[in-house]
């Protein structure tokens, strides 16, 4: 049977979670309004969960994805920890993406654990939306 | 403002501003108005008109970036309403023109780097390294477990010690932050909120190891607990709790503490989470009203402690949209005081204010522009009338700043200053039709902004309902769909972007500061006396359950025995619970 189309399948349930001790939402928010428009489920973890936190709700919510947003410059704590804690429970095929202030270091190493995307300030939304899709449609639905 | 809704003083307030704007005010004579008239449509139709049908204007929405519609051209027509006898000079009310009779010809604005990462160690030696370029007030960053009430040592803090901001765990750290820098020569702003009382109970405790007195020390908490709620989020209790251990301050401070500026009234984070230059300045208005009625309700005059609250603003890309924000701030806070609040007292009227450049603004493409998008926003705000100023550095969209990066920060504002003259003439805009009009738009604005607040039920209520939290989301919102579709231009961003291979190199933050940080708590805790720790906390915990005992006295002999932040920040939470906010999408 031929693939389907993203449009074809079920909507893309994304989890969208700032896993540490920050309050910068702005981008977190914009982000989860733009993915609503592009015709995702969009479950938003509210502030401060703990990685622990964010992974139950992925897994409570049955997600496709989950978004993590951090400018606290924690990122190399809490984004492999969210990752490590979902493959240990169960959630190793949920697609992971991140974003904030992430120094270029640091990019390689988190792309090297399967956490991609990694947009900072001044990326387009439509490039992010994009990411999401084709690595849902490549991982979730492509096998 | 606070507690009671539909209050018709900001109702009748907005009325009024329309009201006189419509109306042609005494320095226009009918026959000079009438020329002007018929000159500026002659302009409108003729010379303008006709040029625009050969070549049609760029764009077909020109507006500032709150959305206030642009005309081309702005003219007495515009400002016809302003007698300026509402205007005021500077240093008179109602301070439109500035603060200080002599503004920036006696002393320039106060140079203020926000500066703080890793270690205590590591910030007293940028603190000291500012210090001997030149910089003339001290301005400290907390890290985010500091930010939040927890210790290094917390399973919360795991990761986050000293990533972007300095560690704080208990009175030794604060001491090494501040050794060789005598408090009673420098004047420090940090910024705390959530825990502020107990970073300033630290303070006193550094200078009374020091031998400083308390009464003498100068600074600034900012302590502003409205804002957290409204836009940067970081609060440990619910709001009545946060707004109590406040008013504990505030009380503590203008006995003990009479020159320590206990709030810093912020519409920083309010503009930097998405919101208008429209929505900070009535936002952040909207808070100082709040805290006046704290103020009150605790039984102080506001003639007494108004003097005692300063604000902290934005400074981002509309240039005249932002210098247009500063001037209305001031007019309106002296107004609303004198008005509303009884307020007669000339000193208590002024609107002091820092600004910080917006960090919001950099972009992560070709940093170095930056420094120029940093420039302007200075310019803004030193041509705004500010009494200090933070530029930020062109690599914080990639990091914390670098030495390097931070010194071309403090030498943009020290180009401003030298070498343009632009210090000279005080309020140097004032008088162009434009930035006039602009001024009593902001003006306008913010009053049916106040009335819409009463309207949702008085500003706590407000806030509590996440009003001003829906009303920054949807515009941020917006402003990010006109970059996304072309309608707002950010350079190197959607318009004359190019590929590049890493551009500059940033600060790298290790993970020895966790360690070091935890290790010197261990020790702390080892060293002092458990038993008075315990007796102390317990004291603070007695004072958290009853509303009528001031908390911050037992909160200092804590600090003094050595507490935690942590330990202090849990009595809170036991005493008091801790806050949700409601769904803002």
């Amino acid at each position: 049977m031929a693939k389907k189309t993203v449009s074809e399948q079920r909507k893309i349930r994304i989890l969208v979670a700032k896993p540490g001790l920050d309050g910068h939402d702005r981008g977190a928010l914009v982000l989860a309004r733009a993915l609503r428009d592009a015709g995702m489920e969009v479950i938003y973890s509210g502030l401060l969960p703990s990685p622990e936190q964010v992974v139950q709700m992925a897994l409570d919510e049955d997600v496709d994805v989950v978004a993590l947003s951090l400018l606290n410059g924690a990122h190399m704590t809490a984004f492999p920890r969210v990752k490590k804690l979902l493959e240990k429970m169960g959630g190793g095929d949920i697609v992971v993406v991140g974003g904030g202030i992430i120094p270029e270091d640091d990019k390689s190493k988190l792309l090297k654990m399967g956490i991609t995307g990694l947009y900072g300030p001044g990326s387009s939304l439509e490039e992010i939306v994009g990411h999401i899709q084709e690595r849902v449609r490549k991982e979730r639905w492509g096998k | 403002m606070l507690r009671n809704g539909g209050e018709a003083y900001w109702k009748t307030k907005a009325k009024a501003v329309v009201e006189r704007r419509a109306k042609p005010g005494s320095l226009y004579d009918e026959a000079v108005v009438e020329s002007v008239r018929k000159g500026v449509r002659q302009w409108e139709e003729s010379v303008f008109g006709e040029q625009a049908k050969k070549l049609p204007e760029s764009r077909s929405d020109f507006q500032t970036a709150s959305g206030i519609a642009l005309k081309p051209l702005f003219t007495p027509l515009d400002v016809m309403d302003a007698d300026y006898s509402d205007q005021g000079y500077p240093g008179v009310f109602p301070y439109l023109r500035g603060v200080h009779p002599t503004m920036y010809r006696g002393r320039a604005w106060t140079m203020r780097m926000f500066s703080g990462f890793g270690t205590p160690e590591d910030t007293n030696k940028r603190l000291k390294l500012l210090l001997d370029h030149g910089e003339t007030g001290l301005s400290i960053a907390f890290d985010m477990p500091t930010l939040y009430g927890y210790d290094c040592d917390h399973d919360r803090a795991h990761g986050e010690v000293g990533r972007c901001g300095v560690s704080v765990s208990s009175l030794k750290d604060m001491e090494v932050i501040f050794d060789g820098i005598p408090l009673n020569k420098v004047s420090t702003s940090m910024t705390i909120n959530a825990p502020a009382t107990v970073l300033t109970c630290m303070y006193a405790g550094v200078a009374k190891r020091q031998g400083v007195s308390m009464e003498g020390l100068r600074g600034t908490v900012q302590a502003d607990m409205l804002k957290e709620y409204i836009a940067q989020k970081e609060w440990v209790y619910p709001p009545e709790a946060h707004l109590r251990l406040v008013r504990d301050l505030m009380v503590f401070c203008t006995k003990r503490m009479p020159l320590w500026n206990y709030i810093s009234i912020s519409g920083y984070h309010i503009r930097e989470a998405g919101s208008s230059a429209v929505q900070e300045l009535a936002f952040t208005l909207a808070d100082g009203f709040g805290y006046v009625e704290l103020g009150m309700e605790a039984g102080l005059k506001p003639e007494q402690f108004a003097p005692r609250l300063s604000f902290f603003f934005n400074s981002t890309m509309d240039f005249f949209e932002e210098i247009a924000k500063f001037r209305a701030a001031r007019k309106i806070w002296a107004a609303v005081l004198r008005e509303k609040y009884g307020v007669k007292n000339p000193r208590s009227l002024l609107m002091r204010f820092h600004t910080q450049t917006s960090g919001a603004s950099l972009t992560w493409q070709q940093p170095l522009n930056n420094i120029v998008r940093t420039t302007i926003e200075a310019l803004a705000a030193v041509l705004g009338g500010t009494q200090s100023l933070h530029t930020n550095s062109f690599d914080e969209a990639w990091a914390l700043p670098t030495e390097k990066a931070v010194q071309v920060a403090l030498r943009t504002q020290q180009v401003i200053a030298e070498e343009t003259g632009l210090p000279t003439v005080i309020d140097p805009l004032g008088g162009s039709y434009y930035v006039e009009w602009l001024t009593e738009q902001m003006e306008e604005e913010a009053y049916k902004y106040f009335d819409r607040i009463e309207s949702a039920g008085g500003l706590l209520k407000a806030i509590k309902s996440g009003y001003m939290q829906r009303e920054i989301a949807e515009n941020s919102y917006r402003l990010s769909r006109r970059v996304e579709e072309g309608k707002d231009n950010v350079v190197g961003v959607n318009k004359y972007a190019i590929k590049e291979k890493k551009p500059i190199d940033t600060l790298k933050i290790d993970f020895k500061a966790q360690r070091s940080q935890v290790k010197r708590l261990e020790r702390v805790k080892r060293e002092r006396d458990g038993a008075k720790v315990q007796a102390a906390l317990t004291k603070i915990g007695r004072a958290f359950e009853n509303e009528g005992v001031n908390s911050i006295e037992p909160m200092l002999k804590a600090v003094l025995e050595y507490a935690t932040l942590g330990e202090i920040v849990q009595v809170g939470r036991e005493a008091f619970g801790t806050w949700r906010e409601p769904l803002i999408l």
